[in-house]
């Protein structure tokens, strides 16, 4: 029985925030202490944080004599504001904003160029070569022409404007033959170094929030939009108040990100975070690791949240050493902020949940789903093809020993994970690796890095449904003929759940093989 | 892609044959997510609204998509239609992108004339048929016989891509009325002017059935169903309103200095 509680606070019906507040307040950031690694910024003193505004005065001081007035601001909210080079401002404003990175694929991106160069002149030069990353990963190895054909107006793109990051792929028949071919472009961004704390991230494709892990704002957007902020550097963005997720407790060995931001969608609907923001703090998401973090933001939009935030911590830092070389200045919510609503949840009670068809908040416990009979199970996409997400599914095999009973589709989201695969030991495997765990439980793949059939795809995408059968999937969506079939059913799962449900044939809990 | 705000269909006073309803579409209740969405309230201001809409003659709609898509600006003024008029297709809650435009369809380039006319093909057709056993586009045709759409909440849902309010404008889909919207999706519309989003707050979608007769006045923020004989008060456009009227999020920019002009 979960007995996870939530407990929504709703703001009173005045104004999101105090007016005239001006009380300076510190920021808030996780408990620990935390070392700001990013170069040459502020940091007042070893431990503590400041904020991106004058530091915390005494409060005796009449507001006058500071020369500054400060209001409370979220984290999403103060990213705005240094975007927009404004001091303050306040959910509902409509700003223009200045964007750090624009990211498009093949799917979007020649809609994008099209309408860049309608509107800004046939020969007119993207606003900054260098804030541009063009990530072919959608419809890749395929014969379907026009896929291909997407591809390569990408790449006449790139050449015209000398675009500086552009993960090409030239020959299809064999993804490692192309060195700067990447794949999944949300897990590109981020481990080409493309995420950056406090900075504004915008991508033709929803699940761009997946970088929010990273304490930026990152949404999705769509072609003419984009094609606007090709040309302009910037664009007209709605503040959007947050949400605020406290997620304590310790995390059971059997549930992952997946389980939680599953178990948020199914609390708060599939629209219950419209044109919000969700902020995700608490003990919990302080001991995910990146790739969780990442898994959490990433299924954001599918609350309808605009964009997710994690503050940035010594875990994002580390993360980031050697990634990028520009400097960085994350930013955190102030503790006066003002949420519209917050939800806790105990994390150690919780259990691990699938969606049901055809609905990614029609949440059900996977124990309760155990007489659902399956045909089929995916693992991959941004959401659950991560290297993490198959040491989880690798870990389950493992504990098993015995071989799937349905066919199990492995499909690492980029060149790097399908990498570790074959390169990295799982734990407790006596120095296997998960290639050789999948092989011997009788996976199929692991299949060339890309969005694969998370999205159904042109008919001939490896792992496409193209009959009505029963999936659980690590993906992010599960609406009707998600991944091909208009007739098939999807159950949203964690890899754990995932791999589970691969072994006995039937939706089913981890616990069953984690003791 | 110029901004021309797609709103205006002329008053077709042609009077549209009211089609004899043979089926009412069953909808199965169980679509209906059980637990009400929270209330986002987008923030809506009551504005009346003025739309500088230029008219197209329906004929122009066929051909080249470069045609439909003058700036605003180089129109020369014409009477302001600030109605749509003609027969209504009804879908459910949470109808998602995959369903306006199935992911196959996504190679083509909304921007290449053709490929746009192509994804006005494919325009809802994944809905799942149990439910919606009236097609939207007749089999072999490429334009649908309904001009708007009337849905439920979080219309929109899913996606990013801007194929979807692409898919509806190119259909011949003029507005769509629906009780809430994905925000993606109403980013979109709003950028493109494919189609105009209106939101309403009941449940329009119980009340309608597809094929009915539907006029949509903007500007008294009205929809009159001539089938039912109600009339239904819609919700003023709110913050979109700028950005509609000025034709599109370049001419807004334009307008407001932000780039320079064409």
């Amino acid at each position: 029985m979960a007995l996870a509680f939530s407990s929504a606070i709703a703001s009173t019906s005045s104004p999101l925030f105090k007016k005239g507040d001006m009380a300076l307040s510190s920021p808030s950031f996780p408990s620990s202490s935390n070392l700001q690694k990013c170069t040459g910024r502020s940091s007042k003193s070893a431990s503590t944080v400041v904020a991106v505004m004058s530091p915390p005065q005494p409060q005796q001081r009449p507001p006058s004599t500071t020369g500054s007035v400060k209001h409370a601001m979220t984290m999403t909210e103060k990213i705005l504001a240094r975007a927009s080079e404004r001091v303050r401002l306040e959910p509902g404003e409509n700003i223009w904003v200045n964007i750090d990175v624009l990211m498009t694929h093949d799917v979007c991106g020649p809609g994008t160029i099209g309408i860049f160069k309608k509107e800004f002149g046939e020969n007119a030069k993207v606003w900054d070569r260098e804030k541009i990353v063009i990530i072919p990963d959608h419809y890749i190895f395929t014969s379907d022409e026009r896929a291909n054909r997407n591809v390569d107006i990408l790449r006449d793109f790139c050449k015209e404007q000398n675009i500086k990051y552009f993960y090409d792929i030239t020959d299809l028949s064999d993804f490692k033959a192309n060195p700067d071919y990447k794949g999944v472009c949300h897990i590109a961004l981020a481990q080409e170094g493309h995420c950056r704390p406090g900075e504004v991230l915008l991508g033709t494709d929803s699940h761009t929030c997946n970088a929010g892990a990273f304490g930026q704002f990152a949404t999705g957007i769509g072609n003419t939009d984009a094609g606007f902020v090709m040309g302009a550097g910037k664009l007209l963005l709605k503040v959007p108040p947050t949400l605020r997720f406290i997620l304590d407790g310790e995390m059971p060995n059997f549930l992952l990100a997946k389980d939680l931001i599953l178990q948020i969608i199914g609390e708060i609907t599939v629209s219950g975070a419209t044109y919000k923001s969700m902020e995700f703090i608490g003990s919990t998401v302080e001991s995910l690791s990146m790739e969780e973090r990442m898994t959490l933001c990433n299924m954001v939009v599918e609350a309808g949240g605009k964009n997710g935030v994690i503050p940035a911590d010594q875990t994002t830092f580390k993360y980031l050493e050697g990634k990028t070389p520009l400097s960085y200045e994350p930013l955190y919510s102030d503790e006066q902020a003002s949420f519209v609503s917050e939800y806790k949840f105990n994390v150690s009670k919780l259990e691990p949940v699938v969606a049901k068809p055809h609905s990614p908040d029609n949440r059900a416990l996977a124990r309760e789903c155990k007489d659902v009979k399956i045909d089929r199970v995916y693992i991959g996409s941004c959401t659950g093809g991560k290297t993490e997400d198959f040491l989880a599914a690798a870990k389950i095999f493992l504990a098993s020993g015995e071989r799937v009973k349905v066919p199990t589709f492995i499909v690492p989201a980029t060149q790097k994970v399908w990498m570790d695969l074959y390169a990295l030991p799982v734990p407790g495997s006596g120095g296997k690796t998960c290639s050789q765990i999948f092989e011997e439980a009788g996976c199929d793949g692991p299949a060339s890095p890309n969005c694969g059939a998370c999205l159904g795809g042109p008919r001939d995408t490896y792992a496409r449904m193209n009959e009505p059968q029963v999936c659980v999937s690590t993906t992010n969506r599960n609406f009707p003929g998600r991944m091909g079939h208009k007739d098939g059913q999807i159950y949203l799962a964690s890899p754990y759940t995932a791999a589970a449900s691969a072994l006995t044939g039937f939706v089913t809990d981890p616990r069953e093989f984690l003791h | 892609m110029a901004m021309a705000m797609a709103a205006a269909a002329t008053a077709t006073a042609a009077t549209a044959k009211i089609a004899t309803r043979a089926q009412k579409s069953t909808f199965l209740s169980s679509q209906k997510h059980p637990l009400s969405p929270l209330s986002p309230n987008p923030t809506t201001f009551p504005k009346s609204l003025k739309l500088p809409t230029s008219s197209f003659p329906l004929s122009l709609k066929h051909s080249s998509s470069s045609i439909r898509l003058i700036p605003l600006a180089a129109t020369s003024p014409t009477p302001t239609t600030n109605t749509f008029h003609g027969l209504c297709y009804v879908v459910r809650d949470n109808i998602d992108t995959d369903q306006i435009i199935p992911a196959e369809h996504l190679t083509l380039v909304p921007s290449k004339p053709d490929e746009y006319s192509k994804l006005g093909s494919f325009a809802l057709v994944g809905l799942p048929s149990a439910y919606y056993p009236i097609p939207f586009i007749e089999p072999g045709q490429s334009q649908t016989r309904y001009s708007i759409l009337i849905g439920g909440y979080n219309f929109g849902c899913g996606s990013s891509r801007e194929h979807a309010p692409v898919a509806l404008g190119a259909s011949g889909v003029r507005a769509v009325v629906a009780e809430s919207y994905a925000r993606i999706f109403f980013r979109n519309c709003v950028a493109t002017g494919e189609v105009y989003p209106l939101e309403l707050e009941s449940r329009l979608c119980d009340e309608c059935t597809t094929g009915d007769v539907v006029t949509i006045e903007l500007e008294e923020c009205r929809l009159i169903n001539h089938t039912t004989g109600k009339e239904h008060r819609l919700k003023p456009i709110g913050d979109a309103g700028p950005v509609i009227e000025a034709g599109g999020i370049f001419a807004y920019a334009r307008k407001t200095g932000m780039i320079a002009s064409k």
